[in-house]
């Protein structure tokens, strides 16, 4: 007899304790708490703020601990909760030029006034696993760090260039730039509209289309003019008071890439520029976003469509973000007999009359 | 001091609801053309009927540009919208909405009609003070069985409006409690 | 009451999505923009009905949520027990209670009545992403009505098969104006949504549009003179009420490829079983 696919609610209802129980892990094993995964998940805690577009470091920890380590379900849960925030107002754009960097460095220049800052990076680091983390979870004490992420003057390498007019100047237009999360997206974008989707965008999207352009893909050509880390303050301009206030401090990654120079026999040569600025410390985020921002650029500075996936802005944007991608990608899981069924039906008939031509 | 209160008063008293029920009734007037509804709960300074400052309870807020005709640009009127809804106020090309009597909003080839890529960028009239009395014209279209009648001010100028369909305006008729309205696609006769 | 506003959105949000309505009831058929919210489910599962069913209720409102034309399958007992927990409204699976309906993939079989709204969950708005994937290019489509790539397309299709090939989410001219896509409905729905005497409105979430059809809408499935559309389902009788004339399952019955048919719409089935209708 027909058994109908009844008993929805029950069935909802059942995979959802099942699933509070594997979230939970053997009784036995101490809960992770929240803190830990902040301050010793850092890196994972940087990305699901960046993605998520919430710079909320124990909210981000929370939803990595809700979403068992998936950090796009993490990414997602924190999305959901930064749509019921209200808005109280812009803040003031913030100076990262007054960054208290924990890790600056140049590729372009060997020394740079401030100094290279490595800080903690896993550059340079042998990847072997330390089985010692795996015994007891304790390494041999290091000496207290100095100069800990401390107030550096550290003025912008690329100012240096621009300086000598050897970079384009980018100057601020002074438009207050658009919010794809309150307007819906237009087409084509303007280049703040586009950064604000790639800094949401998906690192692996990102890096994937960066990598591209790397390998010839619209390639173009670049250099690592300056990444800094470190926390910015934020500030918001009070109309009551005539004058900012700060509200706090949040840490970013910067990425200024030396890019492609653009001229002609009229213009003098220029180099060009990518720009990445992302939550947390996300490096490979920021450098792919830079790569990706200037592959965009490719019609403001007259050059050519090459046809590349980087440079179709409609294709970058329409497809960066992770949380719609995996929505729709794992909607195809939801029933879809109804359609089916007409499918179906059309194929059947449609054999049956080239049976009857046969 | 109780002047300003008088004059802040009239908003909703469960927003949320009673925003939610004002929206269903213009939704009902917009996509039935020619019934003529019930519509209360926000209150104004005069000469705003309660209809229309119900519509800008439930419709308007700081993005929204409004534009206000001179039958409503008053002190009081400026106040109100400032503390409930905090539309700009705006001249007319720029308007998502504009409100004022039939005979203040002229011209209306000053309102945004939409563009062929983007045709609902085009103004909302909340024409106040309507007369619901006055001669009938006949509606055709969308949203309409067969056909409908609604008293409006000038055929001529909703029958130029709807020529240009896809792109016009669309206009609310309001007067006291009562809502009426036309989009672009109605045709009247 | 929960802990959210009313329907989960914040008021601003529902302004915006109720003038986005709106604009959809003026221009029928043409999809408006509208800034999409992350909503607490996933994008691709009903976002957008979701935002558009929020933004309409009502306390007073009796929700039905369907998928697949059934109220028990997963998705509509997920969304429906949103509303109830957002929203607090009377819920309902009777088609005649109902005065929302929110759906994915089906238009119910009862027919509808001018104190209904039915919402529909749309994946991909646009009727000519097949045929074309670029929005600049689409609006424009749109703008001039240069409809011809989706004729070719159709034409293609009777050559190629004898008949247009497309079972469901078939194009749909609104009030001899635009070309709409009616939502993965299959296509022998496509009728019900002519002179359809409720309002229908339909939201897409992820691609961030809403559209809409008033009532008594002209809704045209699009098809050529010496091909006209014909609105096909299983040449059988539902297996429990009999019906002759609603959309149809197959289902599977056991391993060596048994099968019956059954209503697709369980109310509809449900009632006829009863004897009602």
């Amino acid at each position: 007899m027909y058994v109908a696919v009844k008993g929805g609610e029950r069935a909802i209802d059942a995979a959802h304790d099942w699933l509070g129980r594997a979230h939970r892990g053997p009784a036995e094993q101490a809960p992770l708490d929240t803190a830990q995964i902040r301050d010793q998940m850092a890196l994972a805690v940087a990305r699901v703020m960046a993605e998520g577009s919430l710079y909320d470091p124990d909210l981000a920890a929370l939803a990595i601990k809700q979403a068992r380590g998936d950090l796009i379900e993490a990414i997602f849960l924190i999305r959901a909760y930064r749509t019921t925030l209200p808005r109280l107002g812009a803040s003031a754009a913030v100076d990262t030029g007054a960054m208290r960097v924990k890790r600056r460095v140049s590729a372009t220049f060997k020394d740079i006034p401030g100094g290279q800052v490595l800080g903690p990076t896993f550059d340079y680091t042998h990847r072997l696993l330390d089985f010692r983390l795996m015994a007891d979870g304790e390494l041999p004490a290091t000496p207290p760090a100095t100069g800990d992420g401390a107030a550096l003057h550290a003025p912008h390498v690329l100012g240096f260039l621009n300086r000598d007019g050897l970079i384009e100047d980018t100057p601020d237009d002074g438009k207050e730039p658009g919010d794809l999360t309150r307007e819906p997206m237009e087409l084509p974008a303007d280049r703040a509209l586009r950064l604000q989707a790639l800094a949401r965008g998906d690192e692996g999207f990102l890096l994937g289309l960066a990598y591209s352009t790397q390998r010839g893909y619209a390639r173009n050509h670049a250099f690592v003019g300056e990444l800094r880390i470190g926390a910015v303050s934020v500030e918001m301009e009070i109309p009551e008071l005539g004058f900012a206030i700060e509200l706090g401090e949040v840490e970013v990654t910067e990425c200024e890439t030396v890019n492609q120079f653009k001229g002609s026999r009229t213009e003098p040569a220029q180099f060009t520029r990518g720009y990445g600025l992302t939550f947390g410390q996300t490096e490979r985020k920021a450098l792919s976003m830079a790569l990706v921002d200037r592959a965009l650029r490719w019609d403001e500075l007259g050059e050519d469509d090459q046809g590349a996936p980087a440079q179709d802005q409609e294709f970058v944007l329409s497809h960066c973000d992770n949380i719609q991608a995996t929505g729709f990608l794992e909607h195809i899981k939801l029933p879809h007999y109804v359609d089916f069924q007409a499918e179906l039906e059309l194929v059947r008939r449609l054999r049956a009359g080239a049976e009857d031509e046969a | 001091m109780n002047a300003p209160q008088t004059r802040l008063s009239g908003g909703f008293i469960t927003p949320a609801f009673d925003s939610a029920r004002g929206f269903r009734t213009i939704l009902s007037a917009m996509s039935r053309p020619g019934t003529v509804l019930d519509l209360a709960g926000g209150h104004g300074p005069a000469p705003l009927s309660d209809a229309a400052a119900t519509v800008l309870l439930v419709l308007c807020d700081r993005t929204t540009p409004l534009h206000l005709a001179p039958s409503h640009d008053t002190a009081d009127m400026r106040e109100w919208i400032a503390f409930h809804c905090a539309a700009p106020l705006v001249d007319a090309p720029d308007a998502a909405f504009a409100l004022g009597d039939w005979a203040a909003l002229q011209p209306l080839d000053r309102f945004a009609i939409g563009t062929p890529e983007y045709p609902d960028r085009a103004a909302t009239l909340i024409i106040d003070g309507h007369d619901f009395n006055a001669t009938p014209a006949w509606l055709f279209g969308p949203g309409i069985k067969d056909s409908a009648t609604l008293a409006l001010p000038k055929t001529a100028a909703f029958a130029a409006n709807h020529a240009r369909f896809p792109l016009g305006w669309d206009a609310i008729f309001t007067a006291g409690s009562r809502i009426a309205a036309l989009p672009r696609s109605t045709k009247v006769r | 009451m929960s802990d959210y506003n009313f329907a989960y959105l914040d008021e601003d949000t529902k302004r915006m999505i109720r003038r986005a309505i709106l604009k959809g009831i003026a221009v029928p058929g043409y999809q408006v923009p509208f800034a999409s919210r992350e909503m607490p489910m996933p994008y691709g599962w009903g976002t957008g009905g979701v935002q558009v069913t929020a933004a309409t209720l009502v306390p007073e409102d009796v929700l039905k949520v369907i998928d697949q034309g059934a109220d028990d399958t997963t998705n509509a007992v997920s969304i429906r027990k949103f509303f109830q927990k957002t929203a607090a409204v009377a819920v309902t699976e009777r088609t005649r209670e109902a005065t929302v309906i929110q759906t994915r993939h089906r238009v119910p079989e009862m027919p509808l009545t001018q104190d209904q709204i039915l919402v529909y969950q749309v994946p991909i708005p646009e009727p000519m992403r097949f045929l074309e994937p670029r929005e600049t290019e689409t609006r424009r489509i749109h703008a001039l009505a240069d409809y011809g790539l989706m004729q070719v397309r159709l034409y293609e299709d009777i050559a190629r098969h004898g008949e247009i090939a497309t079972s469901y989410a078939y194009p749909v001219e609104v009030a001899g104006r635009y070309v709409m896509d009616p939502s993965p409905i299959p296509k022998f729905d496509n009728p019900k949504l002519d002179d359809c005497p409720a309002i229908q409105l339909f939201g897409a979430g992820r691609e961030q549009r809403i559209y809409a059809l008033p009532p008594f809408t002209r809704v045209r499935s699009l098809d050529f003179d010496d091909h006209p559309f014909v609105a096909s389902k299983a040449d059988h009788a539902c297996a429990i009420c009999g019906s002759t004339t609603s959309y149809l399952d197959e289902v599977i019955t056991d391993d060596a490829g048994g099968r019956m048919f059954v209503c697709s719409d369980t109310d509809y089935c449900a009632e006829m079983a009863e004897g009602g209708a």
